[in-house]
């Protein structure tokens, strides 16, 4: 039962240091705890598809994933762009910054979009814009809500233009779904900034955000460096925010999934849960019998 | 210091001199014609090279020109304009400027971003950047709009949205984002001019528009050169170069889709003939405006929707 030193021989790799308390904790616990410090309950970055393992009751159906940037701009700095996307598709196991598709919660079936830091920072270029679009485009065709979960810096600067445009091209598709009683909810986890926070983060019927998340619209540096003083440590964390009232609540990871199929439960008002199966227009079904949670 | 107004230095003494030259022709008999023409040309091929060719960076210093027509200089213009103030909840923000007006006789409601000419105006219209409640009353204004039909027109000049502590405080990504969606849904013709800095998320939120129009030297940008260029590696002075990769100028954008029309400007600038550029840039809002009133709603919205849904998107 007694675990390897952590600091010596082929398990070192198995090991990992809390970057908040420091503490040395035995990778596959931080697994088994989702990723959230066992002392300190500092909440890791978490891949995609390992939030949508801890999301989905089984089944998840991609959707755009084979959507892939070119290089619009004919970016390079020190690198060129198309090199920092292969980095990045090797390092992260992502084609891009966000992955999107349909399965269910509790039950609830939904269209669900998961952003991942470890792609170019999650930031918001042609693709992540393409993938969230027609992530809200399919779930008005299907009549499912929409569940994002954010975590970005804020717009590409490798797409220039392109990429601050996707903020108006997933706010025209979110606005449609939205006008046709789509319901929508954002998970904010950390970080979430800049062109992400500033459209579809912030445009959702419930927002929640996970707990200890940094959220805003600048990031913090730009604003030490514009008025030449420090933070204070909460400033733009999720609590800092919920107090402020930017927030609908504020949760730890591991009841995010509970929430989110209370949430999906007050408006399925009309619709009932087919765990997975294709939910029929409002209008057709009585309301559920019995509440799943 | 802005490289455009160096570059001006040489060509104002130009200026200068040729003007001394003429009034003193013209109290000597001494024929100078030979002179002044010599001079003019001159002048004028130090004119084409300063101007004609402009990089990337010239053209962002073009855009901060300090003498360049700003938002209050387009609505000063109109036939009519009657502020309104407020966000209704915490103060009236001076970076945005708004009410009712009209337009060559047509009623409209404008939208403007203001830097403010002199030190003391910046100060009072915080150079341009929009708080949270700046936002929030371009909300209200697009609001109203729809409720009586008016459409909008924007004026949009802004390095970016405020980055401070209390922006931060009032949730400045909410307010543009409820901004965005309120120009995806206003059901009026819509008009966007980019007339300076179109910079970022703080730009856009004014700027989802039926007609995007640009003037030719404005910039149009995912961020300001130095935010990019901190962003990117960590320094903000090497603004100059990101600027050369970002594709911010009035040609890259109409290739990509991104803007609708160019507005050209006077050789030198704006600022050059500010009242006629100003005049232009109305005429091709007046314009814009009678093309799009006559198109049914419904169907200017679904325009408005397949025009921003294309780009980015696969071939």
């Amino acid at each position: 039962m007694r675990r390897a030193d952590p600091t010596s021989g082929e398990d070192a790799a198995q090991w990992t240091k809390c970057p908040k308390c420091g503490e040395m904790i035995y990778r596959p616990d931080l697994a088994t705890n989702l990723w959230v410090c066992p002392r300190c309950e500092h909440h890791f970055r978490m891949h995609a598809f390992d939030r949508i393992s801890m999301l989905v009751d089984s089944d998840f159906t991609e959707i755009g994933g084979d959507l892939v940037p070119g290089d619009p701009l004919g970016w390079t700095d020190k690198t060129p762009y198309p090199q920092k996307l292969e980095r990045d598709r090797e390092k992260s196991k992502l084609t891009e910054g966000v992955v999107c598709g349909f399965g269910s919660i509790g039950g609830f079936p939904v269209a669900l979009g998961v952003m991942d830091f470890n792609f170019r920072g999650g930031t918001m270029g042609t693709v992540v814009g393409e993938r969230i679009t027609q992530l809200f485009e399919r779930a008005r065709e299907r009549h499912v809500p929409c569940i994002v979960f954010t975590a970005s810096g804020g717009a590409r600067m490798e797409e220039g233009m392109l990429a601050l445009m996707q903020m108006a091209k997933t706010t025209l598709a979110l606005a449609r779904f939205r006008d046709e009683g789509g319901y929508f909810i954002t998970v904010l986890t950390d970080p979430t900034t800049g062109g992400v926070s500033a459209s579809f983060g912030f445009q959702a019927d419930v927002i929640v955000a996970e707990a200890h998340a940094a959220i805003g619209f600048a990031g913090r540096r730009v604003i030490e460096q514009t008025i030449r003083q420090k933070l204070p440590d909460n400033f733009q964390t999720a609590e800092f925010l919920l107090e402020k009232g930017a927030l609908d609540m504020v949760v730890a990871r591991k009841d995010v999934k509970d929430v989110l199929v209370r949430l999906l439960d007050y408006g399925a008002a009309g619709r009932t849960p087919t765990n997975g199966q294709s939910a029929l227009p409002s209008t057709l079904v009585p309301p559920p019998v019995q509440s799943t949670v | 210091m802005n490289v455009i107004v160096e570059r001006e230095k040489g060509l104002v003494e130009l200026e200068q001199r040729i003007a001394a030259l003429k009034s003193q022709a013209a109290q000597q008999p001494v024929d100078m014609s030979g002179v002044i023409r010599e001079l003019e040309a001159k002048y004028a091929e130090i004119q084409r090279e300063v101007f004609g060719r402009m990089s990337a960076w010239q053209r962002v210093n073009m855009a901060r020109h300090p003498k360049r027509p700003l938002g209050s200089d387009y609505v000063a213009a109109l036939d009519r304009f009657d502020e309104l103030h407020g966000d209704r909840h915490f103060r009236d923000d001076h970076a945005i400027v708004g009410g009712f007006a009209k337009l060559r006789g047509r009623r409209i409601m404008v939208i403007a971003q203001d830097k403010g000419r002199d030190t003391k105006e910046k100060v009072f219209r915080n150079f341009g950047m929009p708080s949270p409640e700046g936002y929030r009353k371009v909300i209200r204004l697009v609001d109203l709009a729809v409720h009586l039909g008016l459409p909008l027109v924007t004026f949009v000049d802004t390095s970016g949205a405020d980055p401070g502590i209390g922006s931060e405080e009032r949730a400045q990504a909410e307010a543009i984002a409820q901004s965005l969606y309120r120009f995806a849904e206003a059901r009026v013709p819509i008009v966007a001019c980019i007339i300076g800095e179109g910079g970022s998320g703080g730009a856009l939120a004014l700027a989802i528009a039926d007609r995007v129009m640009m003037l030719e030297h404005a910039v149009y940008s995912v961020a300001s050169p130095e935010g990019a260029a901190a962003i990117l590696w960590g320094d903000a002075a090497r603004a100059e170069e990101a600027a050369g990769r970002l594709r911010l100028t009035s040609d890259d954008l109409l290739e990509f889709g991104i803007i609708d029309e160019i507005v050209p400007e006077p050789l030198g600038g704006a600022h050059r003939d500010a009242a006629g550029t100003v005049a232009l840039v109305l005429d091709a809002v007046d314009a814009a405006l009678a093309n799009l009133g006559k198109v049914p709603l419904d169907t200017l919205l679904d325009r408005r929707f397949a025009k921003f849904r294309r780009i980015g998107a696969p071939a």
